[in-house]
């Protein structure tokens, strides 16, 4: 776009990198939470960014040979492999002599919460120089909507149905990874880029084991409208089911906090996955929900700065 | 240098010669001790590489991959159950086009848990695309690893390559192992350099979803590779000789030239039998033996030359293709194709079990009183 025509530019000052490496033509659905992941992970890691893509949503979106809408290298990895994967292209730079280049391991709720689980914690436990993120949309999207460990109470999935909607806790993933005692962990949440790529740029800086977990809602699976993917992902946070924190080599901080928290109804009854919860299981849901923020706060109390 | 090493000491050894870059390796049940030799390699800081500790088999390979498409030289080592475990990502190396070079101890599969020699591990990743061999002594693994990467990095090949050592009788046993000196090492295994690799400067991707129109020439092309890589290995093989005074080819036939029986073998089978056949000549009984050093690249045209003129053949296999015949074997027998040459095919040695001088004699012996059979077991007991 020419400057010259448009003078109203100079005033807009942005808050998130202007440059985009990621294209347009990839090949996500409407409204999807994880292209956006994307495009805003980019805009913090820059260039100097190798992507280690298990199978996944992103697998897909990134487009079939020989096409690719990342903009950065990509290695698409077995589905189980993606910090194995990203631990050999981080050493495999520390030997070459390129260690300005970041190893990005990128991977869905599946690859992660799941089948990855183990790669994932060997990495960690060797803290070996990767940021690894899990673009979380709480069930195997790519393979067809099935349940995973990410996928939260009441839900319903191709493979937890109405009648059998899941019962049983989201993993909590992060508590896992702050239990390896890695530099940086830290979730985040598409609809506050800001406070995602300023976390991102940090992290950028720190060596060993970053590890991020990001909400990226999905139309497709949680049957809403592609349109308001950015509110339901803001109200996972103003609701406090996807709370906004990081851990800093054990020091924990809220980045978010909510004055009033929002009833977890108005989050759920936006998306067709929780449609056929009776209201006794909301009412539980709101408990977890309380529970877990206020363990949160509590970690904050006792191991904050 | 002459040293003293055991084949786990000449795999790690042969690894370092090579100045890989980036080790991953695990030590699964079973485990060698090449992990352990390596690991310290790297700690005394006798080869700069990093040494990535994992916590599989599969992550081993896993990390070998992002390493080696990202440009660096890799090795990784296992055995049995590794093997197995790594089996997805053998077939990913191979069509990722990877030249990772991997160190397998032959050890028969579990249950019941063995840590003896069997070659079913490795046999049973034949059709991943990887080239395969198989080392009769501790100086043939050294040798090799050094040839495999000039090899599996030649531009016009760039396939991996897995080399096999039977346990125990090469990964526990000791023998002479010239290691060479290391600039005359260095000037036939120059640092390796990718032209194609993850690189920010010219960003790609690799291994995206590829449909019915390409991935039918991906594998097309992966068959030319290994077919040229049947004139690369005799290539490598013949340099080698020249600079190292030991020359290797796709086989080695072994007193051939005016036999009546040849006995076709692989691994540490092959050394026994050289010996069977000077002790079954001085016999006067007209015996050779023809080693197969790969199973991919499958050299039909040598053993063809060398068996077409023989009466009777026989293929020693250390493994069994459970519901059909011992693998190599059938190779051969595949090769031999029209021929009118009867066949003998010996199962041996399964589990580790010693196969001595006198088995090997009692073959020739079957050979010679017998009709063709397609599966004879050798000392089973029944």
């Amino acid at each position: 776009m020419n400057k010259e025509t448009k003078p109203q530019d100079k005033k807009i000052k942005l808050t998130i990198p202007e440059e985009e490496i990621m294209s347009p033509g990839h090949l996500a659905c409407q409204g999807c939470g994880a292209s956006l992941a994307m495009r805003y992970t980019l805009k913090g890691l820059g260039r100097k960014t190798i992507i280690s893509l298990p199978a996944c949503c992103w697998a897909v979106i990134d487009g079939p040979f020989p096409y690719s809408a990342a903009g950065v290298p990509v290695h698409q990895s077995a589905f189980e492999t993606a910090a194995a994967t990203t631990s050999g292209v981080s050493h495999a730079l520390s030997q070459l002599g390129k260690e300005d280049v970041t190893a990005l391991a990128w991977a869905g709720d599946g690859g992660t919460f799941d089948i990855g689980i183990q790669a994932l914690s060997g990495a960690a436990e060797r803290n070996d120089n990767i940021v690894y993120i899990v673009y979380d949309n709480e069930a195997y999207m790519n393979t067809g909507i099935q349940r995973s460990s990410a996928t939260p109470h009441g839900a319903w999935t191709t493979t937890t149905p109405v009648k059998h909607y899941k019962k049983g806790r989201k993993k909590n993933i992060m508590e896992i990874m702050v239990a390896h005692h890695i530099p940086y962990c830290a979730t985040a949440n598409i609809a506050y880029p800001e406070d995602y790529i300023k976390k991102i740029q940090k992290a950028k800086g720190i060596k060993g084991t970053k590890f991020f977990h990001l909400y990226a809602p999905c139309p497709s699976g949680w049957k809403y409208t592609p349109e308001i993917t950015i509110k339901i992902a803001r109200l996972a946070t103003e609701t406090n089911v996807f709370p906004i924190y990081e851990v800093i080599d054990g020091v924990y901080k809220i980045n978010k906090k909510i004055k009033n928290p929002k009833p977890v109804t108005e989050y759920l009854k936006l998306q067709g996955r929780f449609g056929h919860l009776p209201d006794e299981e909301i009412a539980f849901i709101q408990e977890e929900v309380d529970k877990n923020w206020n363990r949160l706060k509590k970690l904050e109390e006792v191991f904050g700065e | 240098m002459k040293k003293i090493l055991t084949g786990n000491f000449a795999a790690a050894y042969g690894a370092a010669a090579a100045k890989v870059n980036v080790v991953a390796a695990y030590p699964i049940t079973p485990q060698t001790t090449i992990v352990e030799i390596m690991s310290e390699i790297v700690a005394d800081g006798l080869l700069n590489a990093d040494f990535v500790k994992v916590e599989s088999e599969h992550s081993a390979l896993a990390a070998c991959i992002g390493a080696q498409a990202t440009g660096a030289r890799t090795f990784t080592a296992t055995s049995a159950q590794g093997l197995a475990l790594m089996h997805e990502l053998i077939h990913w190396a191979a069509r990722g086009r990877l030249p990772i070079v991997l160190a397998n101890v032959n050890r028969a599969m579990a249950p019941g848990w063995s840590i003896w020699a069997d070659v079913t591990d490795a046999v049973s990743q034949r059709d991943t695309g990887w080239m395969q061999m198989y080392c009769e002594n501790n100086q043939e693994v050294f040798d090799t690893i050094l040839m495999a990467y000039k090899i599996s990095e030649h531009e016009e090949v760039l396939l991996p390559t897995m080399l096999s050592l039977d346990a125990f009788f090469l990964s526990h046993t000791s023998q002479v192992v010239d290691i060479y000196d290391e600039k005359t090492i260095d000037s036939f295994l120059p640092p390796y350099h990718s032209k194609i690799k993850l690189d920010v400067n010219d960003p790609r991707a690799f291994g995206g979803l590829t449909s019915p129109d390409h991935y039918y020439e991906f594998s097309y092309k992966i068959q030319l590779a290994q077919q040229k890589a049947k004139e690369i290995i005799k290539l490598v093989g013949k340099e080698f000789g020249q600079i190292f005074g030991r020359e290797y080819g796709l086989t080695e036939a072994y007193r051939c030239e005016d036999a009546e029986f040849v006995l076709v073998d692989y691994g540490t089978i092959a050394g026994t039998c050289k010996d069977a056949v000077d002790r079954m000549r001085d016999n006067g009984i007209p015996v050779g033996a023809l080693k197969i050093r790969y199973l991919r690249p499958f050299p039909e045209e040598e053993i063809k030359q060398v068996l077409q003129n023989v009466k009777k053949v026989g293929v020693i296999d250390r493994a069994i293709s459970y519901g059909h015949l011992g693998p190599f074997f059938s190779e051969v027998k595949s090769v031999m194709y029209g021929s009118d040459i009867p066949m003998y095919g010996f199962i041996a040695g399964l589990g580790g079990r010693d196969v001595s001088i006198m088995d090997i004699e009692s073959m020739v012996s079957y050979m010679q009183k017998n009709e063709p059979e397609d599966l004879i077991w050798i000392g089973v007991k029944k």
